[in-house]
């Protein structure tokens, strides 16, 4: 019971860190590039704005302009509940493993695009067109990371792989751990819509991709998708972080461990939340067409990872 | 049980000769639909029971007719065949009813009625078949009957011409499968499989890979794998869209239990290499079939380009079992092979499912071509939603059973590392990242599909005035989207089944304990787990709950419809959407290689000032790398024969008599000898 308990609270917390996430990411990069930037927590200001506005719905749209938004929070949400946020083994483990989880955020992308080319808008389109490419080209990445972490665990069970790591440490070291986390790294940026990839603060029609996506929403609707584009951010930091440094995650159900375990995840995403934002100042964005090259890339990173998992056996 | 295989027969075999005398208006459409709809529901009932039991039985072995002895015997593997066929012939029988409408006074429906029946029969005959000379003439009446099927509209030149590649390319396997069971029989084409098992055993290496060469060959030009897939794209858009989900979801798949067939239980397994090979045409075959299909803007050809992919995953986890199967790995082995025949199942109700879907758009707006529709969803709601499961389906989203058989393909590749040569071992990842690359393809594809097609504002008049299908075809596509969710949700009622069925064919072990676990789904010794009924659960959970906490939350509900945004434009117009070409574009830039686009722009201006554009005229041709290389040069060589051999037509008619004798006098040396 208490494991169950547990999960509710996981994704609680990980809807409640989610849009403290993003903000103190835009906070961060403001600093860097000498601005004064809006506080961390003013994503929580947008979403309940958002929430108390009326939705305006393009005339063109159909239901599955009103049903997309659930879905992709729905998905998102329901990936919170397997993924190893601040204890392991819990007892969804055995309801979805990793590729569950990479095929349920595609099921958002599917739903998302989809919502995209449903106004009939141009710019609609176009988002959703280079969405599915970008998504379609770091799908061979993420299925070689997963044999990776698999082959070194023995399942591709989030659980399993991070209690692995925990009671084998120095295979944290080894080559094929640090190629794996690399690639997947280059794929997080992707998959998130980080710079240079996709520049999440940008409304310019050459070179956005999930805002152009998104252009028809509003009100509660773009609430939501925010939102779940927040924890999408934080699931794959979490999973960066909690799958290749599994420290810090709770592996016995006490009240102190869980604290320590919340504090350790808190470090890890602000960590991780300092380097993509030092990235983002320091990087321009990639033309879109070189974008395959730096997910080629990661595709060979990760299929070093396995190579040397193979043969360090 | 032996009354439903009699039953199946007869109303199939009733079915024909009905639709062939009654022929036109509602009542001839009932009977070869009645005829159909039996077979196909006794059909599926004996697979199932059979299945269900367990065990294998000798069907009427002596059929009683003289000079051929046809042999017939079930077991695991032909029951489960029989329950596809089953599951898409009773869908594609209902639809039809209603689809064949628009045939009326234009095409032969005789004809139509009467070999979709004959169809279904030499299908069910052919996964029962117990002997070569059974199974061949099976496959001969099944290939005759499609090409029938495929010529119904026969009046169009492309037409024609599929139906020209489909039979050469058909035979040209029939020609291999004929070698083969001469090569496994020892000559004597009615020896019972059983003889040809042992046979197989005592075969010479060297034959044995001939064997398996010959089947890959025969049974692949069947299954449309790369490069023996030209035809499939042809062939399979012109044909009437229910006999296209019958081409796509069943009639390939005879080439999958073929191979399945002949290369694991006939010769019993083989060396590793047969399932590297097979699992290298799969991942080919898998990658060059979607990627062929982005690029296509005919609701049909895409489809049928889809089959090629979804024919190449079945292979790979067909491939990955022949592996573990020749380093005696037998656990994994069941796994790959449940993966691939899984997704056989699968392939078939949600590739039916979409052809159906896609004969419905057809009907409606008698267009294939994806720019010239959208909207649809509003005007064929029933339609959009089963195309939107069956879209969803075809891209391994879960809870659908697309993703339950593609998880298991992909565990089986991910157990490689099992395998005790690590040179052969690395062929799993790349395998594993090609998968990958195809399922994250498909779902791009799809939602071009599925957004072009039916989202967004009309791009024709016809689009505009689209109406929704009749109540017949509804209910076709209905079934198959149900099959769709269910075997989404319950593939741990359906993979122990499949276990307990393959137990005993090559020496695989009984594997029915090894994937049970309540209602999650385990691979062999633990290594993963999943449950797609729970994620279905939660996700149903989660979508009612938000709305609910919005409410409780006092969140504005007020929703106002207004335009689109235009930048400032007013009005909106069809043609400042997206197409299909350009929502591609990304894709046919960064696969470049592969497709070598050629581009034609002609502009033209305004005499008086170039700023004016008068029009634009916008072209462009990928490279059809196969055709181009591969078939081009063996046509050319056909060709030359040909024009060789037509010397011999003299017209004079003394030479005629002259070749004529000769014939009879070499004929008759060669009886004498």
């Amino acid at each position: 019971m208490t494991g169950y308990l547990l999960e509710i609270g996981q994704a609680l917390l990980a809807l409640l860190l989610a849009p403290g996430l993003v903000g103190f990411i835009r906070w961060l990069k403001a600093r860097l590039q000498g601005r004064r930037g809006a506080m961390p927590w003013q994503p929580y200001y947008d979403l309940r704005k958002l929430f108390g506005k009326e939705v305006v719905m393009s005339k063109n749209a159909s239901w599955l302009f009103r049903f997309a938004p659930y879905v992709i929070f729905a998905t998102a949400v329901a990936v919170t509940l397997l993924v190893p946020l601040v204890a392991a083994p819990l007892p969804f483990d055995a309801v979805g493993d990793l590729l569950a989880v990479v095929y349920l955020l595609l099921l958002g992308t599917f739903f998302l695009a989809l919502a995209g080319l449903d106004p009939g808008t141009a710019f609609g389109g176009m988002g959703a067109s280079r969405e599915v490419t970008v998504a379609a080209i770091a799908e061979p990445t993420i299925a070689l990371a997963i044999f990776g972490l698999a082959v070194g665990a023995g399942s591709t069970n989030l659980g399993r792989i991070v209690a692995q790591t925990l009671s084998n440490p120095g295979a944290v070291i080894n080559p094929g751990h640090l190629l794996g986390f690399t690639a997947l790294f280059v794929v997080m940026i992707a998959e998130t819509g980080r710079l240079p990839v996709d520049n999440p603060s940008t409304h310019l029609e050459l070179t956005m991709i999930h805002e152009a996506m998104i252009l028809e929403y509003s009100g509660r609707y773009l609430a939501l998708i925010e939102w779940a584009a927040a924890l999408k951010l934080l699931i794959f930091f979490s999973l960066l972080s909690n799958l290749f440094l599994p420290w810090g995650v709770a592996t016995t159900l006490t009240p102190g461990a869980l604290g320590v375990a919340v504090i350790a995840l808190v470090v890890k995403l602000a960590a991780l939340a300092v380097i993509v934002a030092l990235l983002e100042t320091r990087i321009a964005k990639l033309r879109l067409f070189r974008v395959p090259e730096l997910l080629g890339v990661s595709f060979v990173l990760a299929l070093l990872s396995v190579t040397s998992s193979f043969l360090l056996r | 049980m032996m009354t439903l295989f009699i039953v199946m027969i007869s109303a199939y075999a009733a079915g024909a000769p009905g639709a062939l005398l009654i022929g036109r208006g509602a009542f001839g459409r009932g009977v070869a639909a009645l005829g159909a709809c039996a077979g196909s529901a006794a059909g599926l009932a004996f697979g199932m029971s059979a299945i269900v039991s367990g065990r294998s039985f000798t069907l009427v072995s002596a059929w009683g007719l003289p000079g051929v002895d046809l042999m017939t015997r079930l077991d695991g593997l032909s029951a489960f065949f029989l329950i596809i066929i089953g599951l898409l012939g009773l869908a594609v029988a209902v639809y039809g009813y209603g689809y064949s409408v628009s045939y009326e006074r234009r095409y032969s429906l005789r004809m139509l009625g009467a070999m979709l029946n004959t169809l279904l029969l030499s299908l069910s005959l052919l996964v029962v078949a117990d002997n070569a000379l059974t199974f061949l003439i099976s496959w001969e009446l099944m290939s005759l009957s499609a090409y029938w099927l495929v010529l119904t509209e026969h009046d169009g030149a492309e037409t024609v011409r599929a139906g020209v590649w489909y039979i050469a390319m058909t035979h040209a396997g029939f020609v291999a499968l004929v070698a083969m069971f001469l090569l496994m029989s020892g000559g004597d084409l009615t020896t019972s499989f059983a003889g040809m098992r042992a046979n197989a055993a005592v075969l010479s290496p060297a034959s044995r890979n001939a064997v398996f060469l010959l089947a890959l060959f025969g049974y692949g030009s069947k299954a449309g794998i790369v490069p023996l897939h030209v035809w499939l794209p042809m062939a399979h858009p012109v044909a009437p869209s229910h006999v296209s989900a019958l081409m796509s979801g069943v009639v390939i798949k005879t080439g999958i239990y073929g191979l399945v067939r002949v290369a694991l239980d006939l010769l019993g397994g083989g060396p590793v290499w047969w399932g590297g090979v097979v699992l290298g045409v799969g991942a080919v075959s898998a990658l060059l079939g979607v990627l062929y299909a982005l690029m296509e803007h005919d609701l049909k050809r895409l489809l049928a380009y889809h089959s090629v992919e979804n024919i190449g995953i079945i292979l790979i986890g067909v491939g990955a079992g022949m592996i573990f199967h020749g380093y005696g790995l037998m656990t994994l082995a069941a796994l790959g092979f449940v993966g691939g025949l899984y997704h056989t199942l699968n392939h078939a109700t949600f590739k039916g499912l979409l052809f159906l879907g896609a004969g419905s758009v057809l009907h409606a707006t008698h267009t294939r071509n994806m720019e010239e529709m959208g909207g649809l969803i509003k005007r064929m709601p029933v339609t959009a939603l089963c195309f939107l499961i069956g879209a969803a389906a075809i891209s391994a989203l879960p809870p659908l059973n697309g993703f339950a058989s593609e998880w298991i393909v992909f565990q089986s590749l991910l157990e490689g590392f099992n395998i005790p040569k690590p040179e052969v071992a690395m062929i799993m990842p790349i395998a594993v990242g090609m998968l990958a690359l195809t399922g994250g393809l498909a779902v791009a594809c799809f939602v071009k599909a599925f957004g072009v097609t039916f989202l967004a504002i009309p791009r024709s008049q016809e689009a505009e005035h689209a109406k929704e299908a009749p109540l017949s075809m509804r209910a076709g596509m209905a079934l198959l989207a149900l099959a769709c969710v269910a075997l989404g949700l319950a593939p741990f009622a359906v993979v122990p089944v499949m276990g307990g069925m393959l137990a005993g064919l090559g020496r695989l072990p009984d594997t029915r304990m090894d994937f049970t676990l309540g209602l999650s789904l385990a691979s062999p010794n633990g290594f993963a787990k999943m449950s797609p009924a729970l994620v279905a659960a939660g996700l149903l959970i989660l979508l009612c709950l938000t709305p609910l906490v919005m409410l409780l939350l006092r969140v504005n509900r007020k929703l106002r419809v207004s335009d689109s945004w235009g930048c400032g434009r007013i009005g909106q117009t069809p043609r400042m959407e997206y197409t299909a070409t350009a929502f591609a574009e990304p894709l046919r830039r960064v696969f470049a290689e592969l497709y070598r686009p050629a581009k034609e722009l002609t502009i033209d201006f305004h005499p008086e000032s170039k700023y004016f554009v008068q029009s634009i005229e916008y072209r462009s041709e990928i490279t059809p790398w196969f055709e181009k290389y591969l078939y081009d040069p063996c046509l050319w060589f056909v060709r030359l024969l040909a024009a060789t051999v037509r010397r011999l037509q003299s017209g004079s008619l003394s030479a005629y008599l002259v070749y004529g004798a000769v014939t009879l006098l070499i004929l008759l040396l060669i009886a004498r000898m």
